[in-house]
C-alpha cells in the first residue's frame, strides 16, 4: 500500500468529514434532538480516530478519542445538547481541522494550547467518566502497562497482550483466502505470542468437506499497535470472518461475552483460553462460575452473536459505516484525471471539427453521413464529460451557514440564512474560485447590509434579518444570487463619493444600475470602512475581477430600506462552449453563441458613419471589428451585425462574414496576450487556423462607452453651437 | 502421492507436494481411506512441500477420525514447510509424534 497515497486519502476524508460534522452540528442548532445529526458528529470523530491510529497520528487520536466520547455521551442521552455543547464541539471540529490542514501542509503548528483547553473542556462534560476515558484511551494509543493498575481492582485481567478471536466463514478457502495468512500477517504488527486453533467445528470425517474452512484461531499478540491496525488485518474477509479483539486487559466481563458468544462449549473455550495465556485458570473459573450465576449475561449476548463485546462495539460501528460508504454508488476518481478527460475530448472536439470540414469538402455523402453521426456522437461525449465535473453548489452554499452563525453572532445580530437552489451544478473548476467572491459579498450583506435588531424593529422589519442564498440555471450560464433584506444602498452617498473621488463628472447623470456600478470600481472606497457605504464598497473590485476572470458578470440591484441583491452570473463551465464563427478580413473570430442574439444585414446607406443603429425603435451601439482590430484589405461588400447581449445589454459586432457554428475548446491566451482586451480565449479551427475568442461582456462595454461618448460630444457640439 | 502398504497392520500414506486447498479433494478420501484400512495408519510427510489452511485442517481432521475409530495415526518425517505450520499453531503438542526435522 502506498503510505502517502493512503495518507492523502486520509486528508480527503477527515475533511469531508468534518465538513459534515459542521452541518450537523448546526442542524443541531435548529433541532437539538436531531438523532442523525448526533450520530453524524459522532461517526466523524470516530472514524477519523480509527483511521488516524492507522497512521499512528497520536494527537488526533487522543484528541478525536475524547470528542468522541462525549458525542457518546450525548447518544445515550447522558449529555444534553444544548448551545454551549454545540460551541464547544465546533471549536474542536476547527482544531481538528487546522491539524488536518498541518498534517496535509507538512508543518507542525503549535496547537497543543488550544487541544489541550478543548479536552478539558470536553473532560469537565464527561465528569467522573475521565477515568475510564484515559483508561481507553492509553488502550487505543500504546497501551501503557499502568493500565496493569486495573487488574489489581479485579475489572481487567492480568493479560497485557491482545487478545483476538477469530472465526472464519465457511466460503473462505473456496473464495481464494488463506484465512492463516491473515493471523500471519499480524506478525507485522507485533509478535504473535501464542496462535489456538480451534477445531470444534470440524465435523466428522465423512461430513467434512475439505474445501470448507472449518477452522478458527484464538490468538495473542503482544502489545504495541492499535485496534485499528488489528481490525485492518482483517479488513479484506471483513464480512467473511467474526473478529473479536480484545485489548490488553481488557475486563474479564468481555473475555465472559467472548465465551458466551461464540459456539464452542464453555469449558473447552476457557481451556483454550488459559494454553492460548490470555486467562489465568482461576480467571477462567471465576468466568465460568460467574455465567452459571448470572444466565442473562449469556442469554443477553446469544441472541446476537454478531454484536461484539464491550471493546469493540465502538470498532463495529466504525466498519458499518465504512461499509455503508463503500457500497454507495460514487467513486473517488482524482480530479486530475478527470480534467485529463476533458481536455482530451476538447482535442477530440476540434479534431472532429477538422474532419466536418473535409467531409463536407469531398462532398461525398456516405462520408457527410457517416460523419454526422460521428459528431453526435462526440456531442454526446463533450456533455456527459463535462457533466463528470459538475458539482452541486449546495456544498459551497452550505459553508456559509457557519460563518453566518459566527459572524451574526460576532456583530450580536440575529440573521437567517435560507438556501434555496442548492442543488444547481456547475463545474467544478468554476466552484473553487467563487467561494472568495462570495465570501466577501456575504461577509458584507452581514456586516453592512442587515441592520441591528434594534433598529429593524423601529423600521416595523422582523428582527431576524434574511440573507439569501439562491442559484439557477439561465441560458447557459448559472446565476447566483446574494440577497438581504437590510437597508439597501445609498444612492446620493455612492453618487457624491464617485464624485469627490472624479470617477463620475459633476452634473452628469446616471441610472440607477450606473451608480450602483460604481461601487465596484478600483479604489472606490478605501477609507472610511466604518460607514455602511464605504464598507460595502471595500473590496468589491476585488470580487468584480474575480468574476470577471471567471467569463462571469456581476449586477447589483437595491431598494433603500428594503434591502440589497447581487446577481453573480458565471458560465457553467470554462472548457468547451458552442461558438459563432465570424470573419472579419482574413481572420475568423468566436463568438459565443449564448450571447448571440440575431444577425442583421448592415444598411450602409441609412447608417453612413455613425456607431449606432436603429433596431426596431431602440438604440443599438455596434462596434466595426475591422476598425477595432485594425484589419487590412477592402470590407466585404455586404458587411452583418451580429447583434450580442449580455446580462441585460445588447451591442451589435459589424463582421465581413457569417460562418455558422462552431463547437470551440477555449485554449487561454498566452501570458503575452493577457492585458489583450475584448478576447476571452483562442481556439482551434478545423482548418488549423488559430481562431480568437471575442469577450462579448467586455465589447459591449466598449460600444456603449464610446457611444456614450459620441452622444456626449454631440451634446456638447449642439450646445457650443 | 502413493499409499504403500507396509508390513504388518501398518500402513503408510506418502503424500507429496502441496498440502493446499488445490489438492484437499483428493487428499482427503486417501486419508479417510487410510484411516480405516488400516490398524496403524501413519502419513508420511516427507514430501510435503506447502501447507495453508485446507491441509492444515486436514491433518486436524485425520487425528479427530482416527481417534473416533479408536485408532491412532502417526504423521512421519515431517517436512520443514509441516513442521512450520504446526509450531506456529502450537499444535506441535497434540500431534505428539516425534517431530523430525
Amino acid at each position: 500500500m502506498n503510505l502517502e497515497r493512503a495518507l492523502q486519502t486520509f486528508i480527503e476524508e477527515s475533511r469531508e468529514l468534518l465538513s459534515a460534522m459542521e452541518d450537523a452540528l448546526l442542524a443541531l442548532e435548529s433541532a437539538p434532538g436531531d438523532g442523525d445529526a448526533i450520530n453524524a458528529v459522532f461517526r466523524a470523530m470516530h472514524t477519523i480516530k480509527g483511521s488516524a491510529g492507522l497512521f499512528g497520528l497520536d494527537a488526533i487520536v487522543e484528541f478525536t478519542h475524547v470528542a468522541e466520547s462525549v458525542m457518546d455521551r450525548v447518544r445515550s442521552d447522558e449529555i444534553a445538547v444544548d448551545e454551549s455543547l454545540i460551541a464547544l464541539m465546533l471549536r474542536c471540529r476547527d482544531h481538528l481541522v487546522t491539524l488536518i490542514d498541518d498534517l496535509a501542509s507538512g508543518q507542525q503548528g503549535e496547537h497543543a494550547a488550544v487541544g489541550a483547553a478543548l479536552v478539558q473542556a470536553l473532560q469537565a462534560l464527561l465528569g467522573g467518566g475521565s477515568n475510564a476515558t484515559v483508561a481507553v484511551a492509553t488502550e487505543n494509543a500504546a497501551p501503557q502497562p499502568e493500565a496493569g493498575a486495573n487488574a489489581t481492582t479485579g475489572e481487567g485481567v492480568g493479560n497485557d497482550a491482545w487478545h483476538i478471536s477469530v472465526r472464519f466463514a465457511g466460503n473462505l478457502l473456496r473464495n481464494g483466502y488463506d484465512p492463516l495468512s491473515f493471523v500471519r500477517y499480524l506478525a507485522t504488527l507485533s509478535e504473535i505470542l501464542h496462535v489456538e486453533p480451534v477445531t470444534d467445528a470440524l465435523p466428522p470425517a465423512q461430513e467434512m468437506d475439505p474445501e470448507e474452512c472449518y477452522l478458527g484461531f484464538e490468538i495473542r499478540l503482544a502489545a504495541g499497535p492499535a485496534q485499528a491496525d488489528i481490525e485492518a488485518a482483517f479488513e479484506f474477509v471483513q464480512d467473511d470472518c467474526s473478529l473479536l479483539i480484545l485489548p490488553p486487559h481488557a475486563p474479564l466481563t468481555d473475555y465472559a461475552l467472548l465465551i458466551a458468544t461464540r459456539p464452542e462449549a464453555d469449558e473447552q473455550l476457557g481451556a483454550l483460553l488459559v494454553s492460548c495465556g490470555a486467562l489465568t485458570e482461576a480467571e477462567v473459573a471465576q468466568v465460568l462460575s460467574a455465567a452459571d450465576a448470572t444466565p442473562e449475561l449469556v442469554v443477553a449476548a446469544t441472541p446476537a452473536p454478531a454484536v461484539a463485546p464491550a471493546a469493540a462495539p465502538a470498532a463495529r460501528q466504525g466498519r458499518e459505516a465504512t461499509t455503508v460508504k463503500r457500497s454507495s454508488s460514487a467513486i473517488r476518481v482524482d480530479a486530475s484525471k478527470l480534467d485529463q478527460l476533458i481536455d482530451l475530448v476538447g482535442e477530440l472536439v476540434i479534431a472532429g471539427a477538422s474532419a466536418e470540414v473535409m467531409a463536407r469538402r469531398s462532398r461525398d455523402r456516405n462520408l457527410m453521413e457517416a460523419n454526422s453521426s460521428v459528431s453526435q456522437l462526440v456531442d454526446a461525449i463533450r456533455d456527459s464529460a463535462l457533466r463528470l465535473r459538475m458539482v452541486e453548489i449546495g456544498e459551497t452554499f452550505n459553508r456559509f451557514r457557519r460563518v453566518v452563525r459566527d459572524v451574526s453572532q460576532e456583530l450580536g445580530k440575529e440573521i437567517e440564512l435560507t438556501i434555496t437552489g442548492a442543488e444547481t451544478e456547475l463545474d467544478k473548476s468554476v466552484v473553487e474560485r467563487i467561494g472568495d467572491p462570495l465570501m466577501h459579498l456575504v461577509r458584507n450583506a452581514m456586516d453592512h447590509g442587515i441592520e441591528t435588531a434594534e433598529v429593524r424593529v423601529q423600521q416595523g422589519k422582523p428582527a431576524a434579518g434574511s440573507l439569501k442564498l439562491h442559484a439557477y440555471h439561465d441560458s447557459g450560464s448559472i446565476v447566483i444570487e446574494i440577497s438581504d433584506d437590510g437597508r439597501g444602498l445609498d444612492k446620493e452617498r455612492i453618487l457624491a463619493k464617485a464624485q469627490e473621488r472624479g470617477l463620475v463628472a459633476a452634473g452628469q447623470t446616471l441610472s440607477d444600475q450606473e451608480i450602483y456600478g460604481l461601487i465596484f470600481q478600483p479604489g472606490f472606497s478605501t477609507a472610511e470602512q466604518v460607514t455602511n457605504l464605504s464598507g460595502r464598497g471595500v473590496g468589491m473590485d476585488v470580487v468584480r475581477r474575480n468574476i470577471d476572470a471567471l467569463r462571469g458578470a456581476i449586477e447589483l440591484d437595491s431598494r433603500p430600506g428594503v434591502g440589497t441583491t447581487v446577481s453573480i452570473r458565471l458560465p457553467l463551465t470554462l472548457a468547451i462552449i458552442e461558438g459563432f464563427l465570424v470573419g472579419v478580413g482574413e481572420a475568423a473570430y468566436i463568438i459565443p453563441l449564448d450571447s448571440v442574439v440575431e444577425c442583421i444585414e448592415l444598411d450602409h446607406g441609412a447608417i453612413g458613419q455613425q456607431n449606432y443603429l436603429n433596431l426596431r425603435g431602440r438604440v443599438l451601439p455596434f462596434l466595426r471589428l475591422r476598425e477595432l482590430f485594425h484589419s487590412r484589405g477592402q470590407p466585404a461588400r455586404r458587411q452583418n451585425v451580429v447583434v450580442v447581449r449580455y446580462a441585460g445589454q445588447s451591442a451589435g459586432l459589424v463582421v465581413d462574414r457569417l460562418m455558422g457554428e462552431f463547437q470551440t475548446v477555449i485554449k487561454p491566451l498566452g501570458r503575452m496576450f493577457r492585458h489583450l482586451r475584448g478576447f476571452a480565449g483562442s481556439t482551434i479551427l478545423g482548418s488549423g487556423e488559430v481562431a480568437l475568442i471575442l469577450d462579448v461582456q467586455d465589447l459591449i462595454r466598449t460600444a456603449t462607452e464610446r457611444h456614450c461618448h459620441a452622444a456626449e460630444i454631440a451634446a456638447e457640439c449642439v450646445e457650443t453651437v | 502421492m502413493s499409499s504403500t502398504p507396509a508390513s504388518g497392520d501398518s500402513q503408510v500414506l506418502h503424500l507429496a507436494g502441496e498440502l493446499t486447498i488445490y489438492t484437499a479433494a483428493e487428499i482427503k478420501p486417501q486419508l479417510i481411506a487410510v484411516l480405516e484400512s488400516a490398524a496403524e495408519p501413519a502419513v508420511d510427510l516427507e514430501a510435503v512441500s506447502e501447507v495453508d489452511t485446507a491441509g492444515l485442517q486436514l491433518l486436524i481432521l485425520a487425528k479427530q477420525e482416527a481417534q473416533r475409530l479408536g485408532k491412532q495415526v502417526r504423521y512421519l518425517n515431517h517436512s520443514s514447510a509441516v513442521v512450520e505450520i504446526l509450531e506456529f499453531c502450537h499444535l506441535s503438542d497434540r500431534f505428539a509424534d516425534p517431530i523430525a526435522s
